[in-house]
C-alpha cells in the first residue's frame, strides 16, 4: 500500500531507547480496546437487563463466531503490510463448496477438506502474483473476490440447505459449562445451562494456534520484520516472497474455515453470504489495534474487535427500535477514532526514535 | 506504426473493439441504433446511459489516483446523495414541482460535498493513509443513508424533473449521457489545458518534492477528494433517479470497485504520478461492455468470474515483473536450478505468445543486446517446452541473475507491444 505514513514498525526496534512509561506503549491500542470494550457493556448493561448475563457475553462469541477467523487472517494479512478484501466472497464459496459436496453425497470429511484446500489454494493464487508479479495487494484480493463471488453463482445461484448428520451436530450442539440461577421480577427462580457450542471452541482453537504462531515462531516475527519494511527484512536474508505468499495462504484458509462455520451455524451454503464482511474484518483488526500499515499488531486485539463489533449489533439487538444505520454508522466512528489515535501513537513514537 | 502500437490507450481501445465485435456476433441487432418517440434507442445507448454513473464516478477516482490516493467512499457518498434527494422528493407537497427537485439536487450535491471535504481533510490534514482514510466513510456512509430513510426503500416516481437526471431524454439522447459527458469535458479542459491536470500529477510523484518546489500538495489532494465526492454524488442521483427507487443498502453498491477497475484498465497507474481521462472513459466502456457481453453470450451468473479475469489479466499486462518474465521466457533459456513451483497464472498464455519470438529474436539481434541468442526457430522451440517450468525459470531468474533481467527488460521495449496482441485478443 503506499503511504506517507512514517513507518511505524521501525520504531518496534528501538525498544532500549524507549523510556519507561514506553514500556507498556506498546499496549496502548490494544489497552484502549479493552477499555472501550468495558465501557461498551457497562453501559449496555445499564440500559438493558441481562446484556451482560454470562449467555450473552458467550452469545457474542457465538453470534459472530465466523468473523473471528476472518479477522484472525486478515491480521496476519494486515500485519505483513497487506490487505486482503476476498475473505468475505471466500467465505461464501466455502460454504457454497460444502453444501454443493454434501448434497452430492460426500462424506463430511472429505467436504471439510476441499474445502480447506479450496481457500488456502486461491491464497496461494493470490498470494503468488502478488508476491511475484508485484501486483498491489488491493487489485489483486479484488480480483479474487470477483473470482470467487463469481465461482460460487456459477456453482449456485440460491442457498442450499445442509442436511449431514455430522454438521447438523456441529450445528446443534451444545457444550454446556455452567448453571446460571436468574431470578424474574416475580421472584421466580430459573435455573438455565449457560452453554456454548463446537464452533465457538474451533474458532477460540484457531485463535490460539494463531498466537502462537505470530507470537512465538520464526514465521511469525518474519511477518512482523515484512509488514516493518519490507527491502530491510529482505536484506536480513528473509525469505520476504515466500512471507508474503504464506500470510495470503493462512488468510484464505481462515476464510475458508469461516465458511464451514458459517454453514454449520446457517445450515446451508449461500452464494451471497459475507458481503461486506471484509470490511468488517478489517474493522475489527483496526479497532483491535493492528496497524493498517503493516509491522503491529496483535491476534488478540482482533478478537476483541469481533467482540467489540459484536457487542455494537447485540445494541441492535436489544433495542428494537434503534436504526440499523445507526450500527453502522458506531462502527465508522470506532474505526476513525482507531485510526486517529494510531496516527498519533506513531507520530509520537516517530518523533522519539 | 510502432508509435501507434506503443500508445497506452491502443490496447484498452483495442480490448474495447473486441468486445463490441464480440457483441455484434452474439446479438446482430447490437449495433442498431433506432429511433422511437424522437428519441434514441438500442443496446448500445443503454450500455452508454449505464456507463454513465461509474463513468461520473470513474472521473473523479482517475484524479484521486493520480495523487496516490484511493477513494473506497464513492458508493456510501452516491447512497447519502441519492437516499436524501429520493426522502425529500417524496416528503415535498408537489413531487413534480421543477424547484422542490432542484433543492433536492442542490442539498444532495451539498451533503457529497461535505463528504468529500471530510475524506480530503482526514487525507490531507490529518495525513491518515488514503484506503483508511475513505474506510471510515465507506463504513458509515450507507449507515447514514439508512438512518436518512429510516431503513426503507423509497420511491420517487411522479417526478419528471428527478426521472430526468437518470432517465430522461434532451435533445433524443439520454439525459444523462450528456451530463455525464459535459463533466467529463469540463474535467478534461481543466486538468489539461490548465496547469491544474500537471500539479495533480507531480503531487501524485511525490507530494513532498511537489511542495518544496512551491506546489500546494495539500490543496490539491484536497480537492480532488472534493471532486470524487461531487461525482459521486451526482452518480447516486444519477442512479436512483433512473431507477425510480432507493434502498440504501444497494445504491452503488460496489460502483467504488467498478470504477477502480476502469481506472486501472484505462492504463492509469494505481502508483499514482500520471493518468489518462480517456483511458477512464474507456475502461468504462469496457466494463459495461463487458457484462453485456456476458448476459448475452454466457451467462449472468459468470460475469464475476469474467470481470475477475479481466481484471487480473490486464494487472499482469501492467506489472513490468510480469512483461519482463515474458520477454525472459520467450527470449532464452533461463532455467538455472530445477524447483518447479507451481506454474504462474500467465504461463497459460506463454505458448500462444510463441509465434512471436521470432520478432523478438531479430529485435534483440539487431540491437546487439544478446549476441547469443540462438536462431528464431530453435528459441521457439525452447519456449514451447519450457512454458511447463517457467515458475522454476523465472523465479530463477529473478533472484538469481539481476543481470539477465536487467537486459530482457532492455530489449523489452519494442516487443513488448507484440506480445500483447496476442494475449489481449
Amino acid at each position: 500500500m503506499t503511504t506517507t505514513l512514517p513507518p511505524a514498525g521501525l520504531t518496534g526496534t528501538a525498544g532500549p531507547r524507549r523510556r519507561s512509561i514506553g514500556r507498556f506503549g506498546k499496549y496502548t491500542q490494544v489497552g484502549t480496546t479493552v477499555v472501550l470494550l468495558a465501557i461498551m457493556l457497562f453501559v449496555g448493561s445499564l440500559l438493558y437487563p441481562n446484556f451482560t448475563s454470562g449467555q450473552a457475553l458467550l452469545d457474542l462469541f457465538g453470534k459472530n463466531v465466523f468473523l473471528i477467523p476472518l479477522a484472525v487472517g486478515m491480521t496476519f494479512v494486515i500485519i505483513s503490510g497487506g490487505i486482503d478484501l476476498s475473505v468475505g466472497a471466500v467465505m461464501a464459496l466455502g460454504s457454497v463448496i460444502a453444501a454443493t459436496l454434501l448434497a452430492a453425497g460426500w462424506p463430511a470429511w472429505a467436504v471439510i477438506v476441499v474445502v480447506l484446500l479450496a481457500g488456502s489454494g486461491l491464497g496461494l493464487f493470490v498470494g503468488y502474483v502478488i508476491s511475484r508479479f508485484e501486483i498491489q495487494p488491493f487489485i489483486a484480493t479484488l480480483a479474487a473476490m470477483f473470482l470467487a463471488r463469481g465461482l460460487c453463482l456459477v456453482i449456485t445461484d440460491r442457498s442450499i440447505a445442509i442436511d449431514n448428520s455430522f454438521f447438523q451436530a456441529l450445528n446443534l450442539g451444545k457444550i454446556g459449562l455452567w448453571e446460571s440461577t436468574t431470578t424474574n421480577l416475580r421472584g421466580r427462580t430459573r435455573v438455565a445451562e449457560v452453554y456454548t457450542t463446537p464452533s465457538v471452541l474451533i474458532a477460540l482453537g484457531l485463535v490460539l494456534m494463531a498466537f502462537l504462531v505470530l507470537h512465538y515462531s520464526r514465521f511469525g516475527r518474519t511477518v512482523y520484520a515484512v509488514g516493518g519494511s519490507e527491502s530491510s527484512a529482505g536484506l536480513m536474508g528473509l525469505s520476504v516472497q515466500r512471507t508474503k505468499i504464506s500470510v495470503y495462504v493462512i488468510s484464505g484458509f481462515c476464510a475458508a474455515l469461516a465458511g464451514l462455520l458459517f454453514s454449520f451455524y446457517t445450515a446451508s451454503g449461500d452464494p451471497v453470504a459475507g458481503i461486506g464482511y471484509e470490511l468488517n474484518a478489517i474493522a475489527a483488526v483496526v479497532i483491535g489495534g493492528t496497524l493498517l500499515a503493516g509491522g503491529s499488531g496483535y491476534v488478540i486485539g482482533s478478537v476483541l474487535g469481533v467482540l467489540t463489533l459484536g457487542t455494537i449489533y447485540a445494541y441492535k439487538e436489544f433495542d428494537g427500535d434503534l436504526n440499523t444505520g445507526w450500527t453502522r454508522v458506531m462502527i465508522g466512528v470506532l474505526v476513525l477514532f482507531f485510526i486517529v489515535l494510531q496516527r498519533f501513537v506513531a507520530s509520537r513514537r516517530w518523533a522519539r526514535t | 506504426m510502432k508509435a501507434f502500437l506503443s500508445h497506452r490507450l491502443v490496447w484498452p481501445a483495442a480490448v474495447l473493439l473486441a468486445l463490441l465485435v464480440a457483441n455484434q456476433v452474439a446479438n446482430h441487432s447490437f449495433l442498431s441504433i433506432t429511433v422511437q418517440d424522437g428519441n434514441l434507442f438500442g443496446p448500445l445507448i443503454d450500455i452508454l446511459r449505464r456507463a454513465a454513473p461509474v463513468v461520473l464516478v470513474a472521473l473523479g477516482m482517475t484524479l484521486v489516483i493520480a495523487t496516490r490516493g484511493i477513494d473506497l467512499s464513492v458508493g456510501a457518498v452516491a447512497a447519502i446523495s441519492g437516499s436524501w434527494a429520493s426522502m425529500y422528493i417524496i416528503g415535498s407537497a408537489d413531487r413534480a414541482s421543477v424547484g422542490v427537485v432542484l433543492t433536492a439536487i442542490g442539498v444532495a450535491l451539498l451533503m457529497a460535498l461535505v463528504a468529500g471535504m471530510w475524506n480530503g481533510f482526514l487525507v490531507s490534514v490529518l495525513g491518515i493513509q488514503p484506503i483508511v482514510a475513505t474506510l471510515v466513510l465507506m463504513t458509515a456512509g450507507r449507515g447514514l443513508a439508512q438512518v436518512i430513510t429510516d431503513e426503507k426503500i423509497l420511491y420517487p416516481d411522479n417526478s419528471p424533473a428527478y426521472k430526468l437526471i437518470g432517465g430522461g431524454y434532451l435533445l433524443a439522447v439520454p439525459f444523462s449521457i450528456l451530463l455525464a459527458g459535459a463533466i467529463f469535458a469540463l474535467t478534461a479542459v481543466l486538468t489539461r489545458k490548465t496547469a491544474l491536470g500537471t500539479l495533480i500529477e507531480s503531487v501524485g510523484v511525490n507530494p513532498e518534492a511537489s511542495r518544496l518546489a512551491g506546489v500546494r500538495a495539500r490543496t490539491i489532494i484536497f480537492i480532488v477528494y472534493v471532486f470524487s465526492g461531487l461525482c459521486a454524488g451526482l452518480a447516486g442521483l444519477m442512479l436512483t433517479s433512473n431507477s425510480t427507487s432507493a434502498d440504501p443498502n444497494s445504491i452503488g453498491l460496489f460502483i467504488e470497485l467498478d470504477a477502480i477497475l476502469a481506472v486501472v484498465i484505462g492504463g492509469t497507474s494505481l502508483a499514482g504520478g500520471r493518468f489518462s481521462l480517456a483511458g477512464t472513459l474507456i475502461g468504462a466502456f469496457i466494463i459495461e461492455t463487458m457484462d453485456t457481453f456476458v448476459v448475452i453470450a454466457i451467462s449472468a451468473r459468470s460475469t464475476d468470474v469474467f470481470k475477475a479475469c479481466v481484471v487480473i489479466v490486464v494487472c499482469l499486462l501492467q506489472s513490468p515483473q510480469a512483461r519482463s518474465w515474458l520477454v525472459h521466457t520467450v527470449l532464452r533459456r533461463p532455467v538455472r536450478r530445477p524447483a518447479p513451483p507451481p506454474p504462474p497464472p500467465a504461463a497459460v498464455d506463454a505458448p500462444v505468445a510463441v509465434p512471436d519470438a521470432g520478432t523478438l529474436i531479430a529485435d534483440a539481434a539487431a540491437t546487439g543486446d544478446d549476441p547469443s541468442a540462438p536462431t528464431g526457430s530453435a528459441v521457439t522451440g525452447n519456449a514451447a517446452t519450457e512454458s511447463s517450468v517457467t515458475g522454476s525459470a523465472a523465479t530463477a531468474a529473478d533472484s538469481m541473475d539481476p543481470a539477465a533481467t536487467g537486459s530482457g527488460r532492455s530489449t523489452a521495449g519494442a516487443p513488448r507491444s507484440d506480445e500483447y496482441t496476442v494475449r489481449t485478443r
